[in-house]
């Protein structure tokens, strides 16, 4: 399997500045994922063969694609990859079937229309092969796209932002396709996107990126609630994220000091005693409660609070909070729907959170070097 | 009627369409889709003929193919007549003259084709040539057909460049357009009047289709 994984090394100055290496094992879908500007579809096009970098290499399996160093830069015909656009760029006067015929090129003429056959079948569309692109709804075009992409029998599969354009009811759908597909086509997958929801349900791996750079890469899980570093956390939209001071190292638990009250974390080797460190923790690690609000503060990582506000969602409850003491720290969680109905809880309730220690992740301060003693 | 002008009108029309049907096509994606410095100039001096007088582009072409320049010499000994006040002299005078109305809206149609749309093809493996088979030309030629439906009309229509180059010589380079002012200076008006009706209708007829056609053209694709 290793020996069909996708390696990209890219570096340049500008217009897009890019500097990261990174490489997809066959049967993995990697999330590329990063606010605008980052170079997200600038990897994809590079990988494609439609931007060429200053400085880059890419190559799948032992094919080297593009190798500046060597003059080697494949055109994209000759690239073996499948490449869904973020509006399909379906070929407009041709029908579903005919799209993907046209990428079928490798295979003898007779045996493409059956082939385009099968591979809309493959992604539920089966009976719409007469339509064209306009006759299309957004959910029946991405597979007509995904369905053309496939049909070159490609050794990458690159999707870029591909559920953007449909409504919310299809992307659910597409995203268990997307996974179903990863697992019939075991080849390197790569798929841009700017939602982080989106990468962890698609992807098994994740690559955060900014401005061209690769801040952190693992399992989606471990990039959203164990960034890296702050900028990462802010990336990732963790919102608690805050300041703190190493008390302790105490058996399996970090103990720290944040402006006066103690927390108790999942031991961090790290950083030593004395050390001044962020760390952050995820809404959903966060409890409320009002009834044990005698042990409020008396107790590491309970402390009593205000409801600044509650807001609604769909699936959920996004509550913040605010602690007493001086520094008035904000804290974002979200909770079941149901909580506050419940409960009885609105703007201006007084409740005690309870900080998860297996949540509170411990970072490097910004400003400090990784080994700072403090 | 004069039908041997107006059958020379019409043959002088479809020659000119023969020879600027690939010129409109791949100097029109050309300037579609390169980019380059300089690419201004080259599209303004492509448009010169729109608003040049006839008589100045007749003027350069006489002063630089005809009989006494080097070109109409090479021209005169390999074929063994003059380039001007002749039928090939008229082709070329009507080609230079209609390179806009060729050009124009075939490098328009080729523009609204979206740039994804030829990288999905690209990606899909085909080769450019394929490209431009098979996504591009099918996409852009109700633009392509327009520039060569104005480019007839623009030829039946056309007068000073023709009397400069080609002077009146019936059969040879004597277009209806000229056999109207002829028929005028003899006062022969009855048989100006049937010809004039004539190009009348048919610049009607083209420019009707032109409109249609255009219609189409300009609606960005994908």
């Amino acid at each position: 399997m290793a020996d069909d994984a996708l390696t990209v090394t890219l570096q340049q100055k500008g217009p897009i500045p890019l500097d990261l290496t990174l490489s997809c094992a066959a049967g993995d879908v990697l999330a590329l994922v990063g606010p605008s500007g980052s170079g997200k579809s600038t990897i994809l096009r590079s990988i494609a063969g439609l931007y060429r970098p200053e400085v880059g290499r890419v190559s799948v399996g032992a094919a080297t694609w593009l190798d500046t160093s060597r003059r080697i830069d494949w055109p994209p015909y000759r690239r073996r990859v499948g490449l869904v656009f973020q509006n399909y760029a379906l070929f407009p006067h041709m029908t579903a079937l005919a799209n993907v015929a046209a990428a079928l090129g490798h295979l003898p003429r007779q045996e493409r229309s059956r082939r385009a056959g099968e591979l809309l079948e493959l992604v539920h569309l089966g009976d719409l092969h007469g339509r064209r692109p306009a006759e299309l709804s957004g959910g029946q075009q991405q597979r007509v796209a995904v369905a053309r992409a496939l049909a070159r029998d490609p050794d990458v599969l690159l999707l870029d932002e591909p559920f953007s354009a449909v409504d919310r009811v299809t992307r659910q759908r597409l995203y268990g396709e997307l996974r179903e597909l990863s697992r019939a086509f075991p080849i390197p997958i790569l798929v841009v996107t700017h939602d982080f929801d989106e990468a962890a349900r698609v992807a098994n791996r994740m690559c955060l990126l900014d401005r061209g750079r690769i801040l952190q890469t693992g399992t989606p899980r471990d990039v959203l609630a164990r960034p890296s570093s702050v900028q990462a956390a802010r990336l990732v939209d963790l919102r608690n994220v805050f300041e703190a001071r190493i008390l302790s190292q105490d058996g399996p638990l970090t103990i720290l000091d944040w402006n006066g009250r103690t927390l108790q974390a999942t031991r961090s080797e790290a950083h030593q005693a004395g050390a001044k460190v962020a760390w952050a923790i995820a809404g959903t690690q966060v409890l409320l409660s009002r009834t044990d609000l005698d042990q409020a503060d008396s107790q590491p990582n309970r402390f009593s609070a205000t409801i600044r506000d509650l807001v609604h969602l769909s699936e959920s409850l996004a509550v913040t909070v605010v602690l007493d003491g001086p520094d008035a720290p904000v804290l974002s969680m979200t909770l079941p729907a149901h909580y506050a109905r419940r409960t009885g809880l609105g703007p201006g309730s007084v409740v005690t959170v309870a900080l998860m220690p297996e949540g509170i992740h411990v970072m490097t301060a910004e400003g400090e070097g990784p080994s700072d003693r403090g | 009627m004069d039908w041997v002008a107006f059958s020379l009108s019409i043959k002088l029309g479809l020659v000119t369409v023969a020879v600027l049907l690939p010129v409109g096509v791949f100097v029109g994606r050309w300037l579609a889709y390169a980019r380059f410095s300089g690419k201004g100039f080259v599209e303004a001096a492509l448009a010169l003929p729109l608003v040049l007088p006839p008589t100045v582009v007749g003027y350069y072409l006489l002063v630089s193919v005809g009989g006494a320049t080097p070109i109409g010499q090479v021209w005169a000994a390999t074929f063994g007549h003059n380039l001007v006040f002749s039928f090939e002299g008229l082709v070329l005078a009507s080609v230079i003259v209609n390179l806009p109305f060729a050009i124009q809206p075939a490098q328009r149609a080729f523009e609204a084709i979206a740039p994804e749309i030829r990288e999905a093809a690209a990606v899909s493996g085909l080769s450019p040539w394929s490209v431009l088979r098979r996504i591009e030309l099918p996409l852009a030629w109700q633009g392509i057909l327009m520039g060569l439906v104005l480019t007839f009309a623009h030829t039946l229509g056309e007068f000073g460049v023709v009397l400069m180059v080609g002077g009146s010589i019936p059969g040879e380079t004597k277009t209806v357009a000229i056999a109207i002012y002829d028929r005028v200076q003899a006062f022969d008006t009855a048989s100006a009047g049937i010809m004039a009706a004539t190009l009348l209708v048919m610049s009607l007829a083209t420019l009707g289709l032109i409109y249609r056609l255009s219609s189409q053209v300009g609606r960005r694709h994908g």
